[in-house]
């Protein structure tokens, strides 16, 4: 097998270009040349359109160099969004790929590409989809909450955006110069090692982790320090409402987790371009490490996916249901227990990989045992709305459809975390529903309740009504199509990553789940054309500071929030201050003192772009390149740490003027 | 924005004291390991790692100044919480991977390294199956 390393591209290999040929121009595949002619047709059209409205100055000053915290939030849920689509897109391939390759038929989509769209699928919805979406509401809503003006460190914050955008932006230039990984998300090897995945797709998949990984881990740290340290005058740590004890137990999860993810990561990049045997079966190694080591991080990943969600319906359903959140100590307790729980599960990802019988016990019963802190949350929920005065707004519709799904999708997870039943459904379709189930009935219906809950907050007007409820239940009607016949189909024995299938029976299931997933499309555009509509209809949608009668601090700032949040500290005595503070004719005083705050600064989006130009140099072997990069990222973080103007003070007048134009009351 | 805190950065004597220690701790076993003293390897990997973690709460105390009253107990709450991860982590990869070694269905040129991973600690921290896997044909 080691000998087998010389058959990598290295044989091309020029010092100016690296592995990098016009060969690696996919201009032969006429998907992919339509893809570029849109992409590019789109590209061009918004860059017209920008520098025709003048509006690269604004975005350079307001937003890209920007270190406030709600901005930077905000620039999450739009890079999230993006990569939505791109996700969605290799979704629907796969769906239509499927209803067609049944009984000898091959589809459209050859097996080298397919398995590159279901590894981009995965990657992109996991790493760049669902993890922007809960960065970017905890970094919108977690100050807020906890009455403070930004994050502890905001340049760490604006770094740690751009940084997750160089990842993205490296999966998306492998569509179009050379190829993606086709290993699946996880990437095991031997299959993704040297021997097995020549070429660049694997190398893109690595290096667009490992830099985007940088940004994770540190907006985690980020996070949690300002839990700790920024906290409102008063406010103990339970007072603090539960959206943020989520956000605090998902970044210790983050600090703890995604360290060993770097580390699988990296011993793999050794493995792949020096020549080591972490992985391999030569000379010690073992792939099965791999297994193991990605999955102790890939477990608690997915908790620090749900935790924030969990701590967003907490937030609708008290404020929906008029009434404080029942069980708020038992909440924070589950949410705790999860946290340290999510640690001692990982093996039932590989019951089938040959542990004996007492190693698969220990985990299936810790498995079993996590599913009860969940439930003791879904109970918290209901008793909260039991007796409340419920108001269906779409915020709540989608916390109702999450109760409904998400129990769907725990409880196929418990048959899963019997050993003697994964051995049957393990890397079946059953699977994919299943964890599919908990994702976008969990995750996704939670975003969507997020963006409507905090829409408001953000901009200062509400999303339209029946545009927001049309899709609820296009989103709702179509996950259900979409993925029961998954279920059902994984219970015949159906596998995952199927490119082709002879068996017809099994058309008509696919052909239903490629209808529910043009169900889902049309709930997609209907909340896309939604953000556009109540954009444009923003006089008629607008509201005061607090539409929704909400029970937390954030709902005391204005709508938008000034760039300083809160115009005087707030002094916290409880739980749901802000419900206390309208209870006593909330008023500021108006004694405003200056306001310490950051100053914006360019470093963070011209390390991420230095940081892109490193990872494709290195995906290709254009070392002169990579070299010069990384020097210049090094020299850039060291310069920057000689900058001592980074914060001023906001004068008085300035508060004051700002205060007097708000919508506060 | 930023409150001054009470954490210290340590005295001179207590850094040269933790270096002189870390030091000592990273000699012993370079010299283990290029010295060769006569002793079984899994006694070598104990000594080599039992000293890699006594240089781990080396580094925390007399570099990172850990102490019980730092930040209010914080960050020995957050230590603790590292240390019940790390040995959540290791113990359980190490019992993970020896069981699925055990378990592991011989093959043909296996015999000889698989039965000294089972007679020995968990297959990664083998060395003695270095020399064997290099040289051996495996079926794919």
């Amino acid at each position: 097998m080691s000998t087998e390393v010389t058959h990598s591209p290295q044989e091309t290999w020029s010092p100016l270009f690296g592995r990098l040929t016009l060969d690696w121009i996919p201009y032969h595949e006429p998907i992919l040349v339509g893809t570029f002619a849109g992409v590019a047709i789109g590209g061009l059209i918004v860059l017209a359109l920008m520098t025709y409205f003048r509006l690269w100055a604004p975005l350079w000053k307001n937003w890209v160099v920007s270190i406030d915290h709600k901005k930077i939030g905000i620039m999450y849920m739009v890079l999230g969004f993006i990569m939505f689509v791109r996700g969605f897109a290799d979704a629907i391939m796969m769906r239509l790929q499927q209803a067609l390759a049944a009984g000898g038929s091959e589809g459209y989509l050859p097996p080298h590409h397919f398995d590159q769209v279901f590894t981009a699928h995965g990657v992109i919805m996991i790493f760049f989809v669902a993890m922007a979406f809960i960065t970017g509401i905890m970094n919108f809503v977690m100050p807020t909450q906890i009455g403070a003006r930004d994050v502890a460190f905001p340049f760490l914050n604006n770094f740690a955006f751009w940084m997750t955008v160089a990842g993205a932006l490296l999966v998306n230039i492998s569509l179009f110069i050379g190829e993606f990984a086709r290993v699946g998300w996880l990437a095991f090897p031997p299959l993704s090692g040297a021997a097995y995945s020549t070429g660049p797709g694997m190398d893109y998949y690595l290096w667009a982790l490992q830099i985007a990984g940088i940004g994770t881990t540190l907006s985690g740290v980020n996070l949690l320090v300002t839990i700790f340290k920024m906290r409102a005058p008063g406010m103990k740590l339970f007072d603090m409402p539960v959206f943020t004890w989520t956000a605090l137990c998902t970044n210790v999860l983050i600090v703890a987790a995604f360290p060993v993810l770097t580390v699988s990561l990296a011993l793999l990049l050794l493995d792949r371009y020096v020549g080591t045997h972490f992985f391999t079966n030569d000379l010690g190694g073992n792939a099965m490490m791999y297994v193991n080591l990605i999955w102790i991080w890939g477990h608690p990943e997915v908790y620090i996916l749900i935790l924030p969600i969990f701590g967003v319906f907490s937030e609708v359903v008290a404020t929906f249901s008029g009434k404080p959140l029942f069980g708020y100590k038992t909440m924070v307790w589950a949410t705790m227990a999860i946290m340290v729980l999510s640690f001692i599960v990982w093996l039932h990802h590989f019951f089938t990989m040959g542990s004996g019988a007492a190693v698969n016990t220990f985990f299936g019963i810790t498995t079993m045992i996590i599913a009860v802190p969940t439930g003791v949350k879904i109970f918290n929920w209901l008793f909260t709305m039991y007796k409340g005065n419920v108001r269906f707004e779409v915020p709540m519709l989608w916390t109702t459809g999450f109760i409904v799904t998400f129990v769907i999708g725990g409880m196929t997870g418990v048959l899963l975390a019997i050993p003697p039943v994964d051995f049957q459904l393990h890397n079946s379709l059953f699977l994919i529903a299943h964890f599919h189930n908990v994702i976008i009935g969990g995750v996704v219906f939670g975003v969507y309740a997020a963006v409507t809950y905090w829409w408001p907050k953000a901009f200062g007007f509400k999303l339209d009504d029946r545009i927001g409820k049309a899709s609820f239940w296009f989103w709702f009607v179509g996950f259900y199509l979409a993925f029961m016949p998954l279920y059902a189909l994984g219970l015949m024995g159906v596998t995952r990553r199927m490119q082709s299938y002879m068996d017809q029976a099994w058309q008509i299931y696919f052909v239903i789940a490629l209808i529910g997933a043009l169900c889902i499309f049309t709930g997609i555009l209907l909340a896309f054309f939604n953000f556009f509509y109540s954009t444009i209809n923003r006089k008629k949608l607008a509201c005061g500071s607090d539409p929704w009668n909400a029970r937390t601090l954030e709902w005391a700032t204005q709508s938008p929030p000034a760039y300083y949040n809160f115009p005087e500290d707030v002094h916290v005595r409880g739980k749901d201050e802000f419900w206390r503070m309208k209870q006593e004719g909330f008023k500021w005083s108006g004694n405003y003192s200056p306001i310490h705050m950051p100053k914006n600064t360019a470093t963070g989006v011209v390390l991420g772009a230095m940081a892109l130009v490193f990872g494709f140099a290195m995906v290709w072997y254009i070392w002169w390149l990579a070299i010069i990069s990384f020097v210049l990222m090094i020299g850039t973080v060291i310069a920057h740490t000689f900058n001592y103007n980074r914060d001023y003070y906001i004068p008085v007048s300035e508060i004051a003027e700002i205060e007097s134009k708000g919508t506060v009351a | 924005m930023s409150t001054p805190t009470t954490h210290s950065h340590g005295t001179m004597g207590k850094l040269m004291m933790g270096f002189a220690m870390s030091i000592i701790l990273t000699i012993i076993p370079f010299g283990i390991v290029m010295g060769d003293p006569a002793m079984s390897s899994n006694m070598k990997i104990g000594i080599i790692m039992g000293l890699g973690a006594i240089q781990i709460i080396v580094h925390l105390v007399y570099f990172l100044h850990l102490d019980t009253k730092g930040e209010g107990g914080w960050t020995m709450a957050a230590t603790m919480l590292a240390i019940v991860i790390l040995v959540i982590v290791m113990a359980g990869s190490l019992w993970v991977m020896h069981n699925m070694n055990e378990n592991m269905m011989p093959m043909p040129n296996d015999m000889k390294a698989l039965m000294d991973a089972q007679g020995g600690e968990a297959m990664p921290l083998d060395m003695d199956n270095m020399e064997h896997g290099g040289t051996e044909e495996t079926g794919h």
